[in-house]
């Protein structure tokens, strides 16, 4: 299908993009890479007034680190993310993940604000900024907004982010010698929206989590930060523990039911990714075993 | 409200100015206003592949890109890959491994495979697959893409498939 008709305006400052959003609201739509607003258009999912086309903003594309923080503008595209030298060192997960974002030629438009704005529970970005304790940066006239990413994300395509304001850069703690981290999602086919999916971080003490922050996705309106974690950390992982995390997490999903997998099989395969990261991450083949308990 | 915008960009190596629609996706534009067919348009949301065009450089979906927003970019199409050679020995490889057969989602395939080929000239066939894996094809199976792609890829390296 085609889009329906709307008019276009793209600012060419910051600060003109924030006067428009303010000045249309709900009636506007912040065009960034268009990878999932555009299908959104013409499927007729959405048909706003107003397109701001935000892709002249340059100043948003800027990937850098200072003062110990990653950050990663919001027009930085999904391509430049998993080639950046910068990601590589100090927010590996991201370029593991990336590659399972859609295939290259949509990486080449897909931005990073636009991937977090749009707020699939099914998208892998939106779960590593869980996991890696991201902050988001949201700008509006009225000034600046910094939100944990965990309170970013409150359901289904639905953020903390108000009509008049714009995501302009996500901040992220850079990984320091003692963090380990885990990706892996399960997917029909290469670059499918996962069926259920894992982004983990870990600081390791010796051969124990000092933490561990899990970001599953795909198993609920929103990404999830799962507390079962704390049932894995501070003393050496017994298969004991293991299991009591692996009922913990069961208990805190919500998955919804699709044509992909229906609820009891997206819980086991939560659970066989919680087992699959915890052995991968502390080397520890015995606890893989408990992967089909 | 909705009234056309003026935009200027090179298409294949020739300047093109025209007034477009903001709802306008740059694969009808390319098809419709500019008679280059060459881009197939099969799902319009993204999945399908074929309509993959280049933009400064990049392979994109054009259903997924609108025309207004290429203003001042350089697209290439099927077409201006085809007419300068830069995919001739890609074709014949399609042509010779049966690699297409309805030919639909061809253009795509080509655009999508020489770009793996432009920034890896010896990928192997997980990585071919990945690079394509956004190229739907309804006849073929894959297999023969495949293999066309790694004998051009072996020919452009001077070895013997």
């Amino acid at each position: 299908m085609k889009a329906s008709a709307f008019s276009y305006i793209r600012p060419t400052t910051i600060d003109d993009a924030l006067a428009l959003l303010a000045q249309y609201g709900e009636q506007a739509k912040v065009l960034s890479g268009g990878q999932s607003l555009m299908p959104a258009l013409n499927l007729r999912l959405s048909a706003p007034e107003w397109l701001v086309d935000i892709g002249g903003l340059s100043d948003l594309r800027t990937i850098a680190v200072s003062r110990g923080l990653l950050r990663i503008g919001a027009l930085a595209r999904h391509v430049d993310v998993l080639k950046s030298a910068d990601v590589a060192e100090h927010a590996p997960l991201l370029a593991d993940a990336m590659v399972h974002v859609a295939h290259p030629a949509i990486r080449n438009k897909g931005t990073m604000g636009g991937n977090l704005a749009h707020a699939d529970p099914a998208s892998e970005m939106p779960a590593c900024m869980i996991a890696l304790d991201a902050v988001i940066v949201v700008r509006s006239r009225a000034g600046e907004r910094r939100l944990q990413a965990r309170d970013f994300f409150i359901g289904i395509y639905e953020t903390a982010l108000a009509a008049e304001e714009l995501l302009v850069a996500v901040e992220i703690p850079v990984a320091n010698q003692n963090s380990v981290r885990f990706f892996h999602e399960y997917a029909r086919r290469n670059g499918d929206y996962a069926i259920v999916g894992l982004a983990a971080s870990a600081t390791l003490d010796g051969g124990s989590f000092a933490d561990l922050r899990l970001g599953f996705f795909a198993v609920g309106d929103r990404p999830l930060l799962a507390t079962a974690a704390r049932h894995l950390i501070g003393r050496p992982v017994t298969a004991a523990m293991l299991a009591e995390a692996q009922a913990a997490l069961e208990a805190e999903l919500d998955p919804q039911e699709d044509q992909q997998a229906p609820v009891a099989m997206r819980k086991h395969l939560a659970r066989q990714l919680l087992a699959l990261c915890v052995a991968t991450l502390l080397g520890r083949a015995d606890l893989e075993a408990r992967r089909s308990a | 409200m909705t009234a056309p915008v003026a935009v200027s960009l090179t298409v294949n190596g020739e300047r093109i100015d025209a007034q477009v629609l903001p709802r306008l996706n740059l694969a009808d534009f390319l098809r419709e206003h500019l008679g280059l067919t060459g881009t197939h348009v099969g799902c319009e949301h993204g999945v399908c592949g074929a309509c993959t065009v280049r933009v400064d450089g990049d392979i994109v979906r054009a259903c997924l890109l609108l025309a207004v927003q290429t203003h001042n970019a350089s697209v290439e199409t099927i077409e201006g890959l085809s007419d300068s050679g830069e995919v001739a020995d890609l074709q014949a490889a399609f042509c010779n491994r049966n690699a297409l057969q309805c030919g639909y989602c061809t253009p795509g395939m080509l655009m999508a495979a020489q770009d793996l080929l432009r920034q890896n000239a010896a990928p192997d066939r997980a990585q071919i697959r990945e690079h394509l894996s956004g190229n739907y094809c309804r006849c073929t199976g894959y297999h023969a893409i495949i293999d066309a792609v790694e004998a051009t890829a072996l020919a452009r390296r001077g070895e013997q498939p």
